[in-house]
């Protein structure tokens, strides 16, 4: 059971980067009468290893990696990271500049909206294309074709020409005909992007059925990291060209977000770069601490202490504090607020310290943001100064007979318990 | 976990000199016959006449070639010099189905990777699909002007007053279109190959093709061409094939066998550095198109 289906060893790619080609047949020719002759190519740069008509640029760096059989992986990272290289190299549309990918059995890869399709067919004469462009048989689409439909939702348009079709339905019939073919290895690069939301849950739904029902190895790359968590177990970091991390999908994702939780006591704010929409330069934070502290781990039930301290630009009146609280996936959880707490002359520096009851968080890291604002003549929030603040952790104490705290099915609260008014047998 | 696991597929930067694909293609046979119908409803839709204009292009074709180079320039229509008499409007139907095949079979194919490009950066299936089903889906409209072309023969030959006999050469046409398919193809996936990289040849292949056309026996008969010059002539591998094509289906006119079978092996050696060509550019084709 444990068979590799996917080996990737040392990959590189390379593109030349400039003009396409990077070469007139002119340089080609000397470079070819140059190696017949056995000299060194006239059109190399002494001492490098690129041409002069254009710098070489690995979108692929040394890639390595094994998947097993019916392995969901997401592969994430930022633009021109390698993602859809990578994916390119494996579907075979082009070949690696060095390195070896071994395979076995076929690839599907669910293709662009509209590639594929031709404009003139019918929907069902364009399901038989794409699936032999696929690589099915015709005789394999016979036995599908019902199921197809049926998932497709356009049974209603199916023998109307697709250039009819709405984008969406496109998609829908698209991702049909791939997730019903018997490949090993499905490539899905970015694609359940335009179907509605009701069908990107089907779609992940069918996906992750038939990788756990029929072993199906997955390949998946989107910038949606909520897709990502629903459908993968396994998760590929790919940074410029690099594979920086490949394990955990949680940890990919954090990874990936650069949000990896700090372990500082202290910092210096001053030197934060504010976002642009803080026009007003009213007040600024300086810096942050939790005292008399050496990590920044907390017991649950522990109050927290803050030091802050920030300087007036400007006479200041009713400035109000908000500490805001995300996950380490940037998800805003919740907020803390000191109203009218400031008021002050240009030019003074302060200090406060704050005592935070967190005990309703749950154990896990967190990130802050510390906001200063103003409440405008209308009533509404105006922020003076948004810093990211000093991260910190929960931990967790488990007391006797409680539970591990589990954040992926009850979330980051734990409320106050039920109180018990009463109880008695009925 | 065993380290020497056996792998259907492996991809990698090497490429082997004589590595075409060919089982592949052949399992990809379906696609193929898709494609090919694909191409054929597709050409025909939102039109009234349909299929219709198979017919009618070399029909037209071939009338202003009887007015202008039969009735004004009065060029011969005749291959080898001698009493005997082709009605002039078969003379220039048959030198015309034939090269239109050709040209637009070679025109097609060598935009294969240029038209495909949007399909082929996104999947892979046997890049030699597409040229063969182009390939296929001209000879359905060529069928039907062969058909056509049957008809009129059979309606001259009926009514008398001409040479045309039926001879065992008949046999020759299927040869002769296999001939057309292996050079047509093999010039265009060569082209195909190149534009890859300079669109130049793209350019002049529309160009090129006009003015082959008057280097065949298409527009006169071969008896104008001096006998000189009638061995480096009949290298042009399109001209063998025409002149037999009339050979087989009139029952009379020029036939030489070494030229014809020199033509065959040109077709055959075009086809095959095609091949070679194509199967090493359409590896990376997509770094570079």
């Amino acid at each position: 059971m444990d068979q590799w289906i996917l080996k990737v060893d040392n990959v590189s790619k390379q593109y030349r980067l400039g003009q396409i080609g990077g070469t007139t047949l002119r340089d080609e020719l000397q470079r070819l009468s140059a190696k017949l002759r056995g000299k060194d190519d006239p059109t190399k740069q002494i001492g490098t290893r690129t041409y002069t008509n254009g710098e070489s640029f690995m979108a692929l760096d040394g890639i390595s990696f094994d998947v097993k059989k019916g392995e969901r992986i997401g592969i994430i990272g930022h633009n021109g990271a390698g993602k859809s290289t990578l994916l390119k190299l494996i579907s075979r549309v082009t070949a690696p500049t060095t390195g070896k990918i071994s395979l076995n059995g076929r690839v599907a890869c669910m293709l662009e909206v509209g590639t594929g399709f031709h404009g003139e067919l019918t929907g069902r004469e364009n399901i038989y294309m794409n699936g032999a462009i696929l690589g099915m048989r015709k005789k394999e689409i016979d036995d599908k074709i019902e199921s197809i439909i049926a998932f497709s939702e356009c049974r209603q348009f199916i023998d109307t020409p697709v250039k009819r079709y709405s984008s969406g339905m496109y998609v829908k019939l698209a991702f049909s005909v791939a997730s019903h073919l018997d490949s090993e290895i499905m490539i899905m690069d970015e694609v359940l992007a335009v179907g509605d939301m009701a069908f990107q849950k089907k779609c992940l739904e069918k996906m992750s059925d038939v990788s756990k029902e029929e072993g199906r190895t997955i390949l998946y790359v989107s910038h949606n990291m909520n897709t990502i968590r629903q459908l993968c177990n396994r998760c590929i970091v790919l940074d410029r060209g690099h594979l920086v991390f490949d394990g955990s999908v949680e940890k990919g994702i954090s990874c990936y977000l650069n949000t990896a939780i700090t372990v500082a006591t202290e910092v210096d704010l001053s030197r934060f770069k504010r976002l642009s929409y803080l026009q007003k330069k009213d007040a600024r934070f300086l810096y942050a601490k939790y005292p008399q502290r050496e990590t920044n781990v907390f017991e649950r039930e522990e109050t927290i202490f803050l030091e802050l301290r920030w300087i007036n630009n400007k006479e200041i009146n009713n400035l109000g504090l908000r500490i805001v609280i995300y996950d380490s996936q940037e998800t805003h959880l919740c907020a803390t607020f000191c109203y009218d707490f400031y008021s002050g002359k240009k030019g003074e520096k302060c200090e406060v310290k704050l005592k935070l009851d967190f005990s309703c968080l749950s154990p896990g890291n967190y990130q802050s943001y510390y906001v200063f604002f103003t409440i405008n003549e209308y009533g509404g929030n105006e922020d003076i100064d948004q810093v990211r603040g000093l991260d910190f952790t929960i931990d967790d104490p488990k007391g006797v007979g409680k539970l591990a705290w589990r954040t992926d099915a009850w979330g980051h609260f734990e409320l106050p318990p039920p109180m018990i008014m009463e109880m008695r047998n009925i | 976990m065993e380290n020497n696991q056996k792998f259907n597929i492996e991809i990698t930067s090497e490429h082997k000199l004589l590595d075409l694909h060919l089982k592949e293609t052949f399992q990809y046979r379906d696609l193929i016959f898709l494609f090919v119908k694909r191409d054929f409803t597709a050409l025909y839709k939102q039109t009234i006449l349909g299929p219709l204009w198979a017919i009618i292009q070399p029909l037209f074709t071939t009338i202003v070639y009887t007015i202008i180079f039969g009735n004004l320039a009065k060029l011969t229509t005749t291959d080898v010099a001698g009493e005997y008499v082709i009605p002039s409007f078969l003379f220039y139907m048959s030198g015309n189905i034939c090269w239109e095949y050709f040209q637009s079979t070679l025109h097609a194919t060598s935009n294969t990777f240029l038209n495909n490009r949007a399909i082929m950066g996104k999947v892979y299936y046997p890049r030699l699909v597409a040229p063969i089903s182009t390939a296929l889906s001209g000879l359905i409209s060529f069928a039907i002007q062969l058909i056509l072309f049957f008809i009129i023969v059979a309606i001259y030959f009926i009514k008398g007053g001409s040479s045309i006999c039926l001879t065992p050469m008949l046999l020759l046409v299927p040869l002769l279109i296999l001939q057309m398919v292996i050079l047509s193809v093999g010039f265009g996936i060569i082209v195909s190959s190149v534009t890859t990289k300079y669109r130049d040849l793209a350019m002049a292949v529309g160009f090129g093709l006009g003015l082959w056309r008057y280097g065949c026996p298409i527009a006169y008969g071969l008896s104008i061409v001096p006998e000189r010059y009638l061995c480096p002539y009949m290298l042009n591998p399109m001209s063998p094939v025409v002149t037999t094509f009339r050979y087989a289906v009139f029952g009379f006119g020029y036939f030489n066998l070494g030229q014809y079978l020199i033509s065959w092996i040109i077709s055959g050696f075009v086809f095959f550095i095609g091949l070679i060509l194509f199967s090493r550019i359409e590896r990376t084709f997509m770094d570079t198109i």
